[in-house]
C-alpha cells in the first residue's frame, strides 16, 4: 500500500517537471529562434537610423522612438484614471450599485478584443474628435484597453492593506484623503506598479489598437507633436512580415525587430522592478 | 473629565450598550473590564468617535468630554481625535521610518515646522520610554522593532499630537510578559498627565495600572468604584464571580 502511494506520488512528480521543463523549453526556443535570426543585422545603425531601401535595408528608430512614446502616452492616461476609479470602489464606497456597475464593466472591458477598441478609438479619437492618425489617438485607445488591468490590480493593491493602517491614521486625527494619501497609496504602491508592468508589456506588443489610430506603414521622421503619425515596432513587424516591397529580403530585419521589441519589453519590465524594490526596501 | 449620560449604543438592532452613566476624573487611569462581546471595547471607541464608521451604528445619549459634548453637529472629529489618542489591540506602526511614524500625526494636522516636529518626535519617544532604544535608528524602518517596541511607538505616535485622554484597548494582549511589563510601567508614569482608558482582558493588570475599574456585563455597567475596593470587597455578586474566575 505505501508503496504504490509512493510509486504514485513520483509518477506525478516526474509528470508535473517534465512539464515545468517543457514550459521553459517553449520560452527558450522562441527566445533562441528570434536571437538566432535576429542577431545579425542589430548594430547601433540599426538601431538609430531610419528604413531605406523599400523597408529591406535602414533600422527601425523611427518605430522605436514611435513605441516609447505609445508606451509613456497610454500609461500617462490610463494610470491616474484606473487608480483614481480604483481608490473610489474600494476606499470610497464599498458595495453600491455604482462599484458593482464599475466592476462588471471593468471585467467586460477586459475581455473585449482588442481590434474592437482599435475600431473605437478610430471612430471617437481620430474621427469624432478629430485627433486625426496621431500619437495622441493611438495613446488613449491603447490607454482604454489597459485600464481594466490598471482598475483590476490597483483595487487589489488596496485590498492588500491592512485595515489596521486606516484605523491608526484615522484615530491621529486624519482624514480619508490624508490616509489614502500618505498611508494606503504609499503601502500599495510596489503591487501597482505590478500592473503597470503588465500594462508596459500589453501596450508595447499590441497591434490592432494602433492599426486604425496612430500607426504609420512607413514614415522615416520623427513626430513633432502629440497630434503626429509614427511608426510603432509591432506594426512595424507585421508590415515587414507580410506586405513589404520586398519580404524575403527584409526578413532578417524583421527579426532584428522583434528581437528589439522583446528587449524594450524587458528592459521597461526591468526598470519597473527596481522602481518596486526601491519602495519596498522603504517599508 | 469625561461623562457619560444615559449612553445607549446599538449595532442594527443588537444593543450593545446599556443605558451607561458613568464619570472618569482627569489624570487618573480607569480600567474596563468584562467577558468578551460585553460592550468594553465599543464604550472605549465612543470617546474618539471610531464607532462612526460602523454602518448601523447608533447611538442615543451624551458623551462629554472636558465640559464639551462630542457628538453635536459642530464636533469637529478630527480635532476630537487630535484630543483623544487611541493605541490598539496589535501594534500597527505604518509602514515608514521611526521618526516618521511619531511625525505623523503632527503632518495630517497641518504642521509644518521641521524644528518643531523634530523636538516634538523627540520628547514623544521619551515620554513612550523609547528614545534611548531608538535614537540612532530614527530612519529605520518601524518594522525593525520588536512588538513591544512597535506598541511604544504607537504610544508616542499617539502622544505627540499633545492629546489630554488616551484610548487603550487591550494594548498589552498581543506581547509578551516583558514588554507588557514596561507598558504598565508606562502607564503609571503616563497617568500623572493623561487621562487614561484602558480596556483589559487580564484582572491583575487592572489591579495593577488603574485607579478605579468598571465592571460591563452584557451591555451594562455592573459596578464603577475604587479598583482597590473592587478587588478587594466587589458590592455585586456578579462582579465577585468574574474578578474571582468563575466565569468569563
Amino acid at each position: 500500500m505505501m508503496q504504490t502511494k509512493k510509486i504514485q506520488e513520483q509518477i506525478a512528480f516526474t509528470v508535473f517537471r517534465l512539464l515545468g521543463f517543457l514550459v521553459l523549453g517553449v520560452l527558450l526556443w522562441i527566445l533562441g529562434f528570434i536571437v538566432y535570426n535576429g542577431i545579425s543585422v542589430i548594430s547601433w545603425e540599426f538601431i538609430f537610423s531610419a528604413p531605406t531601401d523599400g523597408m529591406t535595408g535602414g533600422g527601425i528608430f523611427p518605430a522605436i522612438v514611435g513605441t516609447f512614446y505609445l508606451i509613456i502616452g497610454s500609461t500617462l492616461f490610463a494610470f491616474p484614471l484606473g487608480i483614481m476609479s480604483a481608490i473610489y470602489t474600494v476606499e470610497y464606497t464599498k458595495n453600491n450599485w455604482l462599484t458593482k456597475c464599475i466592476r462588471i464593466m471593468t471585467n467586460n472591458l477586459a475581455s473585449i478584443p482588442s481590434i474592437v477598441f482599435g475600431l473605437f478609438g478610430m471612430t471617437l479619437f481620430v474621427n469624432t474628435l478629430g485627433f486625426g492618425d496621431s500619437i495622441i489617438a493611438g495613446s488613449l485607445t491603447l490607454g482604454l484597453l489597459i485600464l481594466p488591468v490598471v482598475i483590476r490590480t490597483t483595487e487589489e493593491a488596496l485590498k492588500a492593506v491592512p485595515k489596521t493602517y486606516r484605523l491608526g491614521s484615522t484615530a491621529l486625527g486624519a482624514n480619508k484623503i490624508q490616509t489614502i494619501k500618505r498611508v494606503v497609496l504609499p503601502t500599495a504602491f510596489p503591487n501597482i506598479i505590478t500592473g503597470l508592468i503588465l500594462s508596459i508589456g500589453r501596450v508595447s506588443g499590441e497591434t490592432a489598437p494602433i492599426l486604425f489610430t496612430v500607426a504609420a506603414y512607413f514614415l522615416p521622421k520623427l513626430p513633432h507633436s502629440i497630434f503626429d503619425q509614427v511608426m510603432a515596432l509591432p506594426y512595424h513587424l507585421y508590415v515587414l512580415a507580410t506586405s513589404g516591397t520586398d519580404i524575403e529580403a527584409a526578413r532578417p530585419i524583421a527579426y532584428g525587430t522583434a528581437l528589439v521589441l522583446i528587449f524594450i519589453v524587458l528592459l521597461m519590465n526591468s526598470l519597473a522592478v527596481i522602481i518596486k524594490k526601491r519602495f519596498e526596501k522603504n517599508k | 473629565m469625561i461623562e457619560t449620560k444615559n449612553v445607549n449604543f446599538y449595532y442594527g438592532s443588537f444593543h450593545a450598550i446599556k443605558n451607561v452613566n458613568m464619570k472618569m476624573k482627569s489624570n487618573s487611569a480607569i480600567a474596563l473590564i468584562g467577558p468578551s462581546g460585553c460592550g468594553k471595547s465599543t464604550f472605549l471607541r465612543l470617546f474618539n468617535r471610531m464607532n462612526d464608521e460602523i454602518p448601523g451604528a447608533k447611538l442615543e445619549g451624551e458623551c462629554w468630554i472636558n465640559g464639551k459634548d462630542i457628538y453635536t453637529k459642530h464636533t469637529q472629529v478630527d480635532m476630537l481625535r487630535k484630543n483623544v489618542g487611541m493605541v490598539f489591540q496589535k501594534p500597527n506602526p505604518f509602514p515608514k521610518s521611526i521618526f516618521e511614524n511619531v511625525a505623523y500625526g503632527l503632518k495630517v494636522n497641518g504642521i509644518k515646522d521641521r524644528a518643531f516636529i523634530t523636538k516634538k518626535v523627540e520628547e514623544s519617544l521619551t515620554a513612550a520610554a523609547l528614545w534611548d532604544e531608538v535614537k540612532y535608528k530614527l530612519n529605520k524602518s518601524a518594522f525593525e522593532l520588536s512588538g513591544g517596541q512597535q506598541q511604544r511607538l504607537c504610544i508616542a505616535r499617539a502622544l505627540a499630537v499633545s492629546p489630554s485622554i488616551l484610548l487603550m484597548d487591550e494594548p498589552a494582549s498581543a506581547l509578551d510578559p516583558i514588554s507588557t511589563a514596561k507598558i504598565e510601567e508606562l502607564i503609571h508614569v503616563l497617568k500623572q498627565q493623561y487621562t487614561i482608558v484602558i480596556v483589559t482582558h487580564n484582572m491583575q493588570q487592572a489591579a495593577r495600572v488603574s485607579d478605579k475599574t468598571a465592571f460591563f456585563m452584557y451591555g451594562e455597567l455592573v459596578e464603577y468604584s475604587d479598583t482597590k475596593k473592587m478587588f478587594l470587597a466587589p458590592e455585586k455578586e456578579e462582579t465577585q464571580n468574574y474578578i474571582t474566575g468563575r466565569f468569563g
